[in-house]
C-alpha cells in the first residue's frame, strides 16, 4: 500500500523542506576500532571476530589509534572544531547484531563538531551544509532472515549472524538542519552523500564503496509552511544507500508529507524504510521506550585527548580537497563548464590528468578519452580506466595521429588493438599494416579513377558545387582502405579539377 | 529521598530484559530509592569544582596500533552458541519492525 503524495511543484508551491543527513562511513583500517581482528569485506562468516567483537565476558577493548586519526582527518577536512578531550560511551539495546548489548558510540562529547562543507550543484550554485558533529561509533554484525519467502524480516523463522563487520570502525557525520534548499533539496541531498563519498574517498580513509556499504545515509526530510520558521515533524529515512535512492527517497518524502499537511493531517514522527523497486517509504517503528539508550561513559576505554600538535601534523597531511582540486584543474585545462562537468561525469578526470602529465596537450588528451575511450568502455559496460590505455599509450598515439603516420580512423583501429592487448599504437600499427597513403603519386593514381568512375560528379565539381568532392574522397578512401589522408585527397582532387576551395 | 516509581522500575526492567515479579517491582522501587540517595551523598563531598570522572585512574590515549592480531576461527568463534547454521550464530525471529 503506498502513502498519498502531492506533486513535487505543488508541494514547493506550499512548503518549504528541512533536511538533515546522518552518513555512516566505515574506515578502511587494517583492524576494528577496538579489537585486533581484520577489518575487510567479504570473507568466511565470523572468520574475522576475537573475544571483544563477540562481546565475550572479561574483554578488555583498546582504542586503534590509526581509526582515531583518520576520524580526526574526517573531522578537519569538514572544518571542523577537534576536541581536545573527549570520552566514548555506550549506547545500550538489545538487537543479535550487537552481541554485548550495546554499540560504543560517542554521545555527548564527539571527537569533531562544528563545521562545514560547500555543496556545489551540477549549475554551479553552492549551498553550505553545516556539520553538527562527526562521531566515532563501531558497525554492527550482518543479519540474513531465513525462512520467509522474501528473505525479508517478516515472516522470517529465524535468523543468521556474521560478525565479521561487528567492531569495523565508522564515523558518524551529521549535519545541522538544511534549510533554504527550497524545489534544490532532492538535488543538494545527493550532491551532499556525494561530496562526502568523495571526501573520505579521497582522505584514504574509507574504500567509499556504497554498494559495499561503506557510505550509507540516514535522511530526515520536514515540511513547514512556505515563509514559515519553526521547523515541521520529521520522519527519518533509513539506510539510503545509492546517492540514486537518496534524491529520490528525499523527493518522495517531501511528497508524502505535504499529501499529510495539505489534507489537514500530522505527520508522524518515525523512521521509514525505502523500497528502491517502488521508490517509496513505508512506516518503520514510531519513536518509543526502545528509543532509552541510557548512555553513560564507557569504563573499559580511557578519554582521548587530541593535542594540538597531533592535529597540526594530521592536518598537514590533508590531500587538497576534491572540489578544489576541480577548480584548480578547469583552469588549467581551459575547458569549457560543459566539457569539464563531461569529464568529471564520465570519470576520467584522474585519467586525463595523468595524461596530460605523460605529455599530451589538454585538448588531446580530452580527445582520446571523451572522443574514443569513454564510447568504447560504454560499449564493452566497465569503467574507462579498466580498458588500460596507458597515458603513454596515448600519447603515442597522439603523435602519430599528429605526425601524419595515421589518420583518425586508422587511429581508432590502432586503439582497438592496444585495448586488445596487441601491444604499443607502433606495434599494433605495424603489426596491422595501417599506413597512412600520403605519397601524392598514389593517390593521384586513385583520384584519377574515382573522377572517372563518377563523371558527372566531377563535372558538378567544376561547375563550383564544392560540397560535391565528398563523393569523389569517399571513392579514393575506398580504393585505399581508409588509409589515405582525406585532407590531403580533397586538395589534390580540387588541385586537379582546377577549383579553389 | 528520591523518588522512584513503581513504573519507572517495570520500564528500567522492560529496557534491561529482566522479568520480575509485581511484588518485586514493589520491593525494588522502595530499595531502588534508597540506593539513589545513597550514591546521591557524593555529591556532599565532591562539589561543583570537582569535574565527574568516568575512570579511577587518570589514563588517557591509551591506543593499539593498527596491525592485526589474535583471531578466532569460525569454528572457536561460534563454540559457545547455543545453536548455528553455516558458520553463523543462530538466532530466534525477529520481532517484526517494519
Amino acid at each position: 500500500m503506498s502513502d498519498p503524495t502531492l506533486s513535487f511543484d505543488e508541494a514547493m508551491e506550499q512548503f518549504d523542506p528541512v533536511l538533515g543527513f546522518e552518513v555512516h562511513v566505515e574506515l578502511n583500517t587494517k583492524t576494528k576500532m577496538f579489537s585486533s581482528a581484520p577489518n575487510a569485506f567479504g570473507d568466511h562468516p565470523n572468520s574475522n571476530v576475537n573475544e571483544v567483537d563477540l562481546g565475550l565476558p572479561g574483554v578488555l577493548p583498546v582504542v586503534n589509534k590509526a581509526a582515531v586519526e583518520s576520524s580526526i582527518k574526517i573531522g578537519l577536512a569538514l572544518n571542523c572544531e577537534i576536541a581536545e578531550y573527549c570520552r566514548f560511551a555506550r549506547k545500550n539495546y538489545f538487537y543479535p547484531d550487537t552481541p554485548k548489548n550495546f554499540q560504543t558510540s560517542q554521545y555527548d562529547e564527539p571527537i569533531a563538531h562544528d563545521g562545514w562543507i560547500d555543496i556545489e550543484l551540477e549549475d554551479g550554485e553552492v549551498f553550505r551544509v553545516e556539520i553538527e558533529r562527526a562521531h566515532m561509533e563501531e558497525d554492527a554484525g550482518k543479519l540474513t532472515h531465513m525462512g520467509g519467502a522474501t528473505g525479508r524480516i517478516q515472516g522470517a523463522e529465524y535468523s543468521l549472524v556474521d560478525y565479521n563487520r561487528a567492531g569495523v570502525p565508522l564515523v558518524e557525520i551529521v549535519t545541522k538542519p538544511i534549510v533554504g534548499a527550497g524545489r534544490r533539496a532532492p538535488e543538494l541531498a545527493r550532491a551532499y552523500v556525494s561530496a562526502i563519498r568523495e571526501i573520505v574517498k579521497n582522505l584514504g580513509v574509507s574504500d567509499a564503496r556504497m554498494e559495499r556499504g561503506n557510505v550509507r545515509c540516514d535522511a530526515n526530510v520536514s515540511l513547514m509552511p512556505k515563509g514559515a520558521t519553526k521547523f515541521g515533524i520529521r520522519s527519518e529515512t533509513k539506510n539510503v544507500n545509492s546517492l540514486r535512492s537518496v534524491e529520490h527517497a528525499v523527493r518522495h518524502e517531501i511528497q508524502r508529507h505535504a499529501a499529510v499537511l495539505a489534507s489537514g493531517g500530522k505527520v508522524t514522527q518515525e523512521t521509514r524504510h525505502w523500497h528502491e523497486d517502488t521508490r517509496t517509504t513505508t512506516a518503520g517503528r514510531p519513536k518509543s521506550d526502545a528509543d532509552d539508550y541510557r548512555y553513560f561513559p564507557e569504563p573499559d576505554l580511557v578519554p582521548i585527548v587530541a593535542t594540538r600538535e597531533w592535529v597540526e601534523s594530521l592536518r598537514a597531511q590533508l590531500p587538497e580537497p576534491p572540489a578544489e582540486r576541480r577548480k584548480r584543474l578547469k583552469a588549467a585545462w581551459g575547458y569549457s563548464d560543459p566539457e569539464f562537468r563531461d569529464v568529471v561525469n564520465a570519470g576520467v578526470m584522474d585519467a586525463i590528468e595523468e595524461t596530460i602529465a605523460a605529455g599530451a596537450t589538454p585538448a588531446a588528451a580530452r580527445k582520446w578519452w571523451m572522443g574514443e575511450i569513454v564510447g568504447r568502455a560504454k560499449v564493452a559496460d566497465v569503467d574507462p580506466g579498466e580498458l588500460g590505455v596507458t597515458s603513454e599509450a596515448i600519447v603515442e598515439l597522439n603523435g602519430l595521429v599528429e605526425g601524419g603516420k595515421l589518420n583518425n580512423k586508422m587511429a581508432g583501429q590502432v586503439l582497438d588493438g592496444v585495448i586488445a592487448g596487441e601491444g604499443t599504437p607502433t606495434q599494433v600499427m605495424e603489426a596491422r599494416g595501417l599506413v597512412l597513403v600520403s605519397d601524392d603519386g598514389a593517390l593521384l593514381e586513385a583520384i584519377d579513377s574515382a573522377l572517372a568512375a563518377q563523371p558527372d560528379v566531377a563535372e558538378k565539381i567544376r561547375g563550383g558545387k564544392v560540397q560535391a568532392v565528398g563523393a569523389i574522397v569517399g571513392g579514393v578512401m575506398k580504393a585505399t582502405r581508409g588509409q589515405a589522408d582525406a585532407g590531403r585527397v580533397r586538395e589534390l582532387i580540387l588541385e586537379k579539377l582546377g577549383v579553389n576551395a | 529521598m528520591a523518588e522512584i516509581t513503581r513504573d519507572d522500575v517495570a520500564h528500567l526492567a522492560q529496557l534491561a530484559r529482566i522479568e520480575m515479579s509485581a511484588d518485586e517491582l514493589d520491593r525494588m522501587a522502595g530499595e531502588l530509592a534508597h540506593i539513589v540517595d545513597a550514591v546521591k551523598s557524593v555529591s556532599e563531598v565532591a562539589g561543583p569544582d570537582i569535574p565527574a570522572t568516568s575512570h579511577p585512574i587518570a589514563l588517557r590515549n591509551v591506543f593499539r596500533e593498527d596491525s592485526v592480531g589474535h583471531v578466532l576461527t569460525p569454528t572457536e568463534a561460534l563454540s559457545g552458541a547455543p545453536d548455528a547454521a553455516d558458520d553463523r550464530f543462530k538466532v530466534p525471529a525477529i520481532l517484526d519492525e517494519e
